[in-house]
């Protein structure tokens, strides 16, 4: 900000902001590097809640039998299979949603109000909702549909445990995409649809050259916090599959409360964490770049 | 070649009726401004000409052809907003280019005709830029060019000149006039500045509560005003209008008593009795030695090239007079007001004109 070299009064400013800033620091140390620091200790821990007699510095062999085991490739990918189809999902919903939800109807703001309420719905909830009254094979409400259609029921956890997962993530995120997605079509210069109109842009001219333009920024908080959240989706695994069939459903945050409260071994999940937080980094780090590309921000 | 004919247009706003039927016809290559206060409707109006706004009533005719149900792009027209409405991520060039884009105009050819525009306007330099980092006068050329890369049968403005400071204003103010020279393309205007009215048009169309008051020449309109409304809206500084009574007619001219007690005599026979308005514009009265208004100066305004005083004459209204800018009245002096020549117009109690000066 100011040159300490300079002014005496500015440096002597300046050696009074340390007071003011320690106990941010001080929250900030003890809030996200003191668990940081624990689990990246743990992870090179021989650490059995079950068997006390298993300890001492484990090397990187917590790290090697995680990265040797089928599990940890399969979780991964399926983390990656869930955010990005729930994004995909969410994206393209919310924006049909906010594009819907701005036109002039009667009963808009009770619409609106639907629309937005799953995302005030708990995720444990919402799972077992899901899982009990709408997808269940035999008492679920899809069931009754298809059947009364003629059609056989889906098993979803059993033939599509992955799908069912997805479509119930997606439920509880579109809300979050609608509303920040709604609110800047509401900010959306209504000349520039009329200009575009006059220049013989129809519906989905008018989407690509000026409704998804002024959309792109949102769009991009809205791709940045939702996978910050789904890459730690875990209720909703554990309601519905905990993890399988097999391995079908397990993600690495799944993977990691398996190691640590099922197989009782911190060690490997604290393993399983910080390879996490790298997962999370590169995740980021690639949504980063594409989107500074791509959007002039 | 464009004729716009407007027949009983109507827009009606869930039971609000905002257009209350509009007759017009638009001769080619006119310049036609809507001028009224605001909330009169000259935007709604302009709308249903461009088909961004349904049209409730009546017809709408482009060179004969009814098109009240035509969508906009294919009505010929272009439109350039009161925001300018430029697409902010395109480039000066995309934004003009963009109709010739979606009308599949092959690309050596696009660039050429938004060159060409592009010259005209003074944008060439501009081209490569994004909306953001222009003026708001570079904005509005811009969104002027987007209109003519489209060679429209016809240019529609809504409020232009709006969003500019007052020097830009008069310099885009002959802009348009060079380029309404240059293009000869139909062009209707909407402002609600009588000025840029006055300035630009080659007929007036006033407005008030979504129907038309009067149309004319800026001259017809500003000699000839058809009803009070049109005769307070145009002029500036404006006109005197006093309320005054028919005192005795001779058959020939009339002595008319003003409101505040001044006598004042029109050639005109009237009906003794009769109330009335007199209409005096402020640079058609002249201090005298003596008769006429008698009234004591309240205020004067200086502005250099005139001056501007107000005097009450007892009436509720005080009269605003136009001098020249070597006059040196001063608050509180007593003077007498005379009209120069045969210039008051008079309207009826319903506030029609019922004689107006041969200019
Ligand atoms: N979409 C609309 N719904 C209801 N009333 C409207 C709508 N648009 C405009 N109006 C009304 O129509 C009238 C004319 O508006 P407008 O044409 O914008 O006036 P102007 O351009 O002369 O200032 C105003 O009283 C306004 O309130
Ligand atoms: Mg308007």
């Amino acid at each position: 900000m100011t040159k300490p070299t300079t002014a005496p009064p500015h440096r002597k400013k300046l050696m009074h902001t340390w007071p003011l800033l320690t106990p941010t620091v001080g929250v900030l140390l003890l809030w996200a590097f003191v668990p940081l620091a624990m689990t990246l200790w743990f992870s090179f821990q021989r650490y059995n809640l079950v068997d006390p007699t298993i300890s001492g510095f484990a090397g990187f062999n917590n790290y090697k039998f995680l990265l040797e085991s089928p599990a940890f490739l399969l979780s991964i990918v399926n983390e990656l299979v869930l955010v990005g189809a729930v994004l995909i999902i969410t994206l393209v919903l919310g924006v049909a949603f906010a594009v819907l939800f701005d036109q002039e109807f009667f009963g808009r703001s009770v619409a609106r109000l639907l629309v937005i309420a799953p995302f005030f719905v708990m995720p444990t909830v919402a799972a077992l909702i899901w899982k009990n009254l709408l997808m269940d094979p035999v008492n679920g409400v899809f069931a009754f549909v298809a059947r009364s259609l003629g059609f056989t029921p889906i098993d979803w956890f059993t033939n599509y445990p992955m799908a069912g997962v997805v479509m119930i993530v997606a439920w509880e995120w579109v809300p979050f995409a609608t509303l920040i997605l709604l609110t800047a079509m509401q900010s959306l210069d209504r000349q520039q649809v009329e200009a575009a109109k006059m220049d013989g842009a129809r519906g989905p001219q008018i989407l690509r050259y000026v409704i998804l333009p002024h959309l792109a920024r949102p769009m991009t908080i809205v791709l940045m916090m939702e996978t910050i959240y789904l890459l730690a989706v875990f209720a909703e695994i554990f309601v519905t599959t905990s993890g399988g069939p097999g391995n079908a459903t397990t993600t690495l945050t799944y993977l990691i409360y398996l190691r640590a409260l099922v197989s009782f071994d911190v060690g490997g999940a604290a393993a399983g964490g910080v390879l996490a937080v790298i997962l999370a980094n590169i995740v980021a780090l690639f949504l980063v770049r594409t989107v500074a590309r791509n959007v002039d921000l | 070649m464009c004729t716009l004919e407007l027949r009983n247009l109507r827009k009606v706003y869930s039971n609000v009726e905002v257009i209350k039927g509009v007759d017009l016809t638009i001769k080619d290559r006119e310049f036609v401004v809507f001028v009224g206060p605001s909330g009169c409707g000259k935007s709604t109006l302009l709308r249903m000409i461009a088909g961004l706004e349904e049209i409730s009533g009546g017809d709408f005719m482009i060179d004969g052809v009814r098109v009240n149900d035509v969508p906009p792009d294919k009505r010929g027209l272009a439109m350039v907003f009161q925001s300018y409405a430029l697409y902010p991520h395109m480039t000066v060039a995309e934004n003009m280019a963009f109709a010739l884009r979606l009308a599949g105009v092959p690309k050596p050819e696009r660039d050429e005709r938004v060159m060409v525009a592009a010259k005209t306007l003074q944008l060439d330099a501009l081209l490569e830029r994004k909306p953001a980092n222009l003026s708001g006068g570079q904005r509005q050329r811009v969104a002027i060019g987007r209109a003519i890369v489209r060679q429209p049968k016809a240019f529609l403005f809504d409020e232009p000149l709006s969003n500019l400071d007052a020097a830009l204003r008069v310099q885009t103010r002959i802009e348009i006039a060079k380029l309404h020279n240059d293009l000869k393309s139909t062009m209707i205007y909407v402002t609600h500045d009588q000025v840029e009215a006055m300035t630009l048009a080659d007929r007036i169309v006033v407005f008030n509560a979504g129907k038309i008051e009067q149309v004319g020449t800026p001259l017809e309109l500003y000699h000839n005003p058809a009803n009070l409304f049109v005769a307070g809206f145009i002029g500036s500084p404006k006109m005197n209008l006093i309320a005054a009574e028919v005192r005795s007619s001779d058959g020939r001219t009339s002595v008319l008593t003003l409101e505040g007690g001044s006598l004042f005599s029109v050639p005109k026979a009237l009906v003794p009795g009769q109330k009335l308005t007199i209409g005096l514009r402020p640079e058609h009265i002249a201090v005298v030695a003596e008769g006429g208004m008698a009234g004591r100066v309240e205020v004067v305004e200086h502005l250099g090239n005139e001056t501007i005083a107000y005097a009450s004459i007892g009436a509720a209204q005080p009269l605003t007079v136009k001098l020249p800018s070597d006059s040196d009245v001063r608050i509180g002096e007593m003077l007498h007001f005379a009209s120069r020549g045969q210039t008051a117009s008079l309207f009826d109690e319903a506030g029609s004109a019922i004689m107006s000066p041969s200019a």
